[in-house]
C-alpha cells in the first residue's frame, strides 16, 4: 500500500473523510451505462468462449439450514464434474458451504483443483461478538477452506462506525493466516449491497474493504434482495479499478445471488470486459457465485454444440 | 481475451425498392429533377435511386397540401388524434424496419436507430396525438387555429426522428405538410410515406418532396406556404430567414451549436465520462446539440482526461448494423471533409490531438473518436461547429469562469453541468445563455420537454406545450 493511504485508517475520522472523499456515483448514470452494455449481443463463438469462462468463474454454493454432509458431497461431485456425459465441460472455480460442511467439501474434492470456499463471521447477519466471528473463522480454517466469505457488519458501517468495519476486517484477515508454508485462505467481503442502500455506499465499502485487506469484494449473502445488480457489480469494479491504480495491490470482485441465467452471467462478463478488461476475466480475479446458474450454463452450452435445447431433466440436480 | 463475434442485425427486414418517386396527394409520383442516389455512408453502396423535385413539384405538393388544409383543419381534434395515434403504432410495430432502414441510409449504429431514434419518434407522435383533442387547454386562447401550410425542411442527422418533430406537431395543430428530408439520407421519410398510407390518413395532410437545396429553397419561397420550420445548419438558417423577411411566414428555426459539457472537480466521476462520451460521440457527435466543448475544472483535468482515454479505447468502430457498435460512419464524404478539415486547423492553431487505437474500415466514410487538449477559447475548434466525433477539451477555475467560458460562443443550443452539489445545478442553470441545460445527463430527449434554442442557434421551441405555438395561429 502507498504511504498516502498508510494512515487512512488511523481513526475514525481519517477513515470518514477519506471515504466520504471518493467521487460519487450518481445512479441514473450508473444504472444507465450498466443497462447499456446489457444490449451487447454476445453470439456465436463468443458465447461458446463466455459459457465456458462462466463455468470456471462459478462458485458452486449451497447455504441452507438443510444441507447435509451427502448433499454437500453431491454437489461436489457436480463441481468436478458438472455434466456427467461430457467430459469437455470445464470444472468450477470452488465450492461455497457453510463452516461446518468444509471438512466434507475437503474430503469430497481433494486434489481435484476445486477449491472450498466457507461462509463465516456468524453469516449472513453477522451480528455477533467480534470473538466468535473469529472462532468461526478459524473453524473453516481449520477445516481446510481455501477461502473465507465474511461478512461485514452493516449497522456499523450505516452508523459511521467505519473504524469498527475496518478492525473487524483486519481481524478475519488474521484468521485467516495459516503457520509455516501453508497458503493462507482467500478472503472474501461481503458488503451486503442490498442492505447498503446507495451506489456511494458501495464504493466506499468497497474501499473500505479493500483498505482493510480483503483479497475479494462480493457482493451479497445471497439471503437479501436486491442483490448482485449490474450496476452494482459495475460499482465494484471501478472500485476495484482504482485501488489497483491507487496501490498497485489487485482485488477479485465477485457477484453473487440473483445470476441465475446464462444472459446474467454473459452480462456480468461483459461488464467486467469493458469497465476492467481481460485483466480480470479469469476465476483468480472474477467469481460468480449461484447455484442454479450452472445447470443453464450447461442447457446452453449443450444447445450451441447440438443445436437443440434438452430438457431439464438431462441436467443434474445437485 | 474477450473477442465479440459480429452480431449483425438482419438487412432482410427492410425491402429497398430500386427507385423511389416523390410522394404528393397521398400518390407516388415521379419527379422532374434529374434523380438523386442515395448511398450507405459505411460502404458507399448504392441503396436506391430517388427523384428530386423541381420548383414545379413543389408547387403541386404545396397545392395538395392547400387542399387538405380544408377537411384536416376543420375535422375534430379527437378524429386527427386518431389518425396520429395510429401511425405512432405503426410505427411501433415496423420499428425493426425502419431502424434497419435508418442504419443503412444514415450510418448510424443501429443500437442507437433501435434504443433512442425509433422509441422516441413512437413517443413524439403519441405525445402530439394527445394534444389533438386538447388545444383549448394548450395556454393559446380558447380556439386556438393552425396556420395552413408548413413548410418543413429536415437535416441528416436523424432522419426519422427530425421528421417526427416537425410532422406530429404540425399535423395534431391541425395543419398539413410538405416536407423535405435531407439529399443523403431520404428513405426513412419515404417509408414513413408509406406508413400514412397505411393510417389512411387522407390524401395531401402530408407529402414528402425529395432533393437537395434548390428543392429546399422551392418550398421555402413558396407564396401558399404559411409557415417554415427548419433544422439544419445556421449558415443555410440565415439564408432562409433572409428569404422569409417580409413575408407573412411564420418562422421556426435549429440551428447549429458549439455546447459546453461542465465538470466540476466534485462530480461523479465515471459517469460524467460517460455523459461526456454519450455528448460527443453519440451519433459520430452529428448532434446539434453536442457537448462539443469539454470544460473541466482545473483540479481534476488530469485525473478525468486519464479516465476519458482509458473509455475512448473500449469504444467499439465499425459496422452500423452491428449490434455491438458505438461509432458508425460519417455520412458523407463532404461531412467527412469538413471534419478533417476542421481536425487539421485545430492541430495547425496547436492543439494536441489524440484518438485512441483504431482501425477505420477500408470502404466508406469514417472519423476516429477524436480528442483536442491544450484547446483555448480563440482556436476555431473551439468556435465552429464540427458536427463531427472530436472534442475539444478546455479547463476553467471558478463555476464563474465555467460561465462565461461556456457563454462565450455565437451559439447558445445545450449545455451539460457534472457536479454532486445541486445548489450550484441551480446556479449554472440560471446563467447559462443554452436552450437546454443538463445537470448530470447529457443528450437527453423527451417530447414533453421544449427544445430550442439561444443567439445563432435559432428561435423558436420543438417540443412539449411550447412546441404547439409554432403550428398555431397566436
Amino acid at each position: 500500500m502507498t504511504t498516502s493511504l498508510a494512515d487512512v485508517a488511523a481513526s475514525n475520522v481519517t477513515l470518514r473523510a477519506f471515504l466520504h472523499g471518493l467521487p460519487g456515483v450518481d445512479r441514473v448514470g450508473a444504472d444507465q451505462r450498466a443497462a447499456m452494455l446489457g444490449t451487447r449481443s454476445i453470439k456465436t463463438t463468443a458465447k461458446a468462449e463466455a459459457i465456458d469462462l462462466a463455468i470456471r468463474m462459478v462458485d458452486l454454493t449451497t447455504l441452507e439450514g438443510a444441507d447435509t454432509p451427502g448433499k454437500v458431497r453431491a454437489m461436489c461431485a457436480k463441481a468436478v464434474r458438472p455434466d456427467p456425459g461430457d467430459p469437455t465441460v470445464p470444472k468450477v472455480a470452488a465450492v461455497c458451504v457453510y463452516p461446518d460442511l468444509v471438512a466434507q467439501a475437503v474430503g469430497a474434492l481433494g486434489g481435484s483443483g476445486v477449491k472450498v470456499a466457507s461462509v463465516a463471521t456468524a453469516f449472513p447477519s453477522g451480528r455477533s461478538s467480534l470473538d466468535v466471528k473469529i472462532a468461526d473463522t478459524a473453524f473453516a480454517v481449520a477445516a481446510g477452506a481455501d477461502e473465507i466469505d465474511m461478512v461485514i457488519d452493516r449497522g456499523a458501517f450505516l452508523a459511521g462506525d467505519y473504524l469498527k468495519v475496518f478492525e473487524e476486517i483486519s481481524a478475519i484477515k488474521a484468521a485467516c493466516g495459516r503457520a509455516g508454508d501453508e497458503q493462507d485462505a482467500h478472503l472474501k467481503v461481503i458488503l451486503e449491497t442490498g442492505e447498503l442502500s446507495t451506489y456511494d455506499n458501495v464504493r466506499r465499502a468497497s474501499w473500505l474493504a479493500m483498505l482493510a485487506g480483503a483479497d475479494f469484494i462480493k457482493t451479497s449473502t445471497g439471503k437479501v434482495q436486491p442483490a448482485a445488480t449490474p450496476p452494482v457489480t459495475l460499482v465494484m469494479l471501478e472500485a476495484v479499478r482504482d485501488f489497483l491504480a491507487a496501490t498497485g495491490r489487485k482485488v477479485g470482485v465477485k457477484p453473487a445471488g440473483g445470476i441465475r441465467t446464462t444472459k446474467d452471467a454473459v452480462k456480468m462478463l461483459v461488464l467486467v470486459n469493458e469497465t476492467v478488461g481481460e485483466g480480470w476475466l479469469s476465476p483468480d480475479w472474477f467469481r460468480l457465485g449461484a447455484s442454479t446458474l450452472l445447470n443453464d450454463l450447461l442447457m446452453q452450452r449443450q444447445k450451441m454444440a447440438t443445436g437443440r435445447y434438452a430438457g431439464p431433466d438431462y441436467f443434474t440436480l445437485d | 481475451m474477450f473477442e465479440y463475434a459480429p452480431a449483425p442485425e438482419s438487412r432482410d427486414v427492410v425491402d429497398i425498392k430500386p427507385s423511389y418517386g416523390l410522394f404528393i396527394g397521398g400518390e407516388f409520383a415521379d419527379g422532374t429533377g434529374t434523380s438523386l442516389k442515395t448511398v450507405n455512408p459505411a460502404s458507399e453502396e448504392v441503396l436506391a435511386e430517388v427523384a428530386v423535385a423541381s420548383a414545379d413539384d413543389v408547387d403541386r405538393a404545396v397545392r395538395a397540401a392547400r387542399e387538405a388544409f380544408g377537411t384536416w383543419s376543420a375535422m375534430p381534434g379527437s378524429e386527427r388524434a386518431k389518425y396520429l395515434f395510429r401511425i405512432a403504432r405503426i410505427i411501433q410495430e415496423r420499428s425493426r424496419e425502419l431502424a434497419v432502414l435508418e442504419t443503412l441510409d444514415n450510418g448510424k449504429p443501429i443500437r442507437e436507430s433501435r434504443d433512442v431514434d425509433l422509441p422516441l419518434v413512437a413517443a413524439h407522435f403519441f405525445y402530439y396525438a394527445g394534444w389533438a383533442d386538447k388545444l383549448q387547454h394548450a395556454g393559446y386562447g380558447a380556439d386556438p387555429r393552425p396556420l395552413g401550410v408548413a413548410g418543413q425542411v429536415i437535416p441528416w442527422n436523424f432522419p426519422l426522428l427530425m421528421l417526427a418533430w416537425k410532422i406530429a406537431p404540425a399535423l395534431a395543430a391541425g395543419n398539413t405538410v410538405v416536407l423535405k428530408p435531407a439529399e443523403t439520407t431520404p428513405l426513412t421519410a419515404l417509408l414513413f410515406a408509406e406508413i400514412c398510407r397505411q393510417a389512411d390518413l387522407p390524401p395531401g395532410v402530408v407529402n414528402i418532396v425529395t432533393g437537395a437545396g434548390e428543392t429546399g429553397a422551392a418550398l421555402v419561397n413558396h407564396p401558399d406556404v404559411n409557415k417554415v420550420a427548419f433544422t439544419g445548419s445556421t449558415e443555410v438558417g440565415r439564408l432562409i430567414g433572409r428569404s422569409v423577411a417580409g413575408t407573412d411566414k411564420k418562422v421556426t428555426l435549429e440551428l447549429g451549436g458549439k455546447a459546453a459539457n461542465i465538470v466540476f472537480d466534485d462530480a461523479a466521476l465515471d459517469q460524467a465520462v460517460e455523459g461526456i462520451v454519450n455528448g460527443i460521440f453519440f451519433n459520430q457527435g452529428h448532434v446539434c446539440c453536442a457537448g462539443s466543448r469539454l470544460l473541466v475544472q482545473e483540479s481534476i483535468a488530469e485525473e478525468l482526461l486519464d479516465a476519458l482515454k482509458r473509455r475512448l479505447g473500449t469504444l467499439r468502430l465499425g459496422d452500423p448494423l452491428d449490434k455491438n457498435t458505438d461509432i458508425g460512419a460519417i455520412n458523407s464524404a463532404a461531412q467527412l471533409a469538413k471534419i478533417r478539415e476542421l481536425s487539421d486547423l485545430g492541430e495547425a492553431e496547436g492543439a494536441e490531438r489524440w484518438s485512441p487505437v483504431c482501425p477505420l474500415p477500408d470502404k466508406g466514410f469514417w472519423f476516429p473518436p477524436t480528442i483536442f487538449t491544450g484547446v483555448a477559447q480563440s482556436h476555431r475548434i473551439a468556435r465552429e461547429e464540427v458536427f463531427g466525433p472530436v472534442l475539444s477539451v478546455l479547463t476553467f477555475r471558478t463555476p464563474a469562469e465555467a460561465v462565461e467560458k461556456a457563454n462565450n460562443t455565437p451559439f447558445g443550443l445545450s449545455a451539460g453541468v457534472w457536479t454532486e452539489k445541486g445548489s450550484r445545478i441551480l446556479w449554472m442553470a440560471d446563467r447559462l445563455r443554452a436552450g437546454v441545460v443538463w445537470a448530470n445527463t447529457f443528450n437527453k430527449f423527451d417530447p414533453t420537454s421544449p427544445f430550442g434554442g439561444y443567439k445563432e442557434s435559432g428561435y423558436g421551441r420543438e417540443g412539449g406545450r411550447h412546441g404547439l405555438e409554432a403550428y398555431l395561429d397566436v
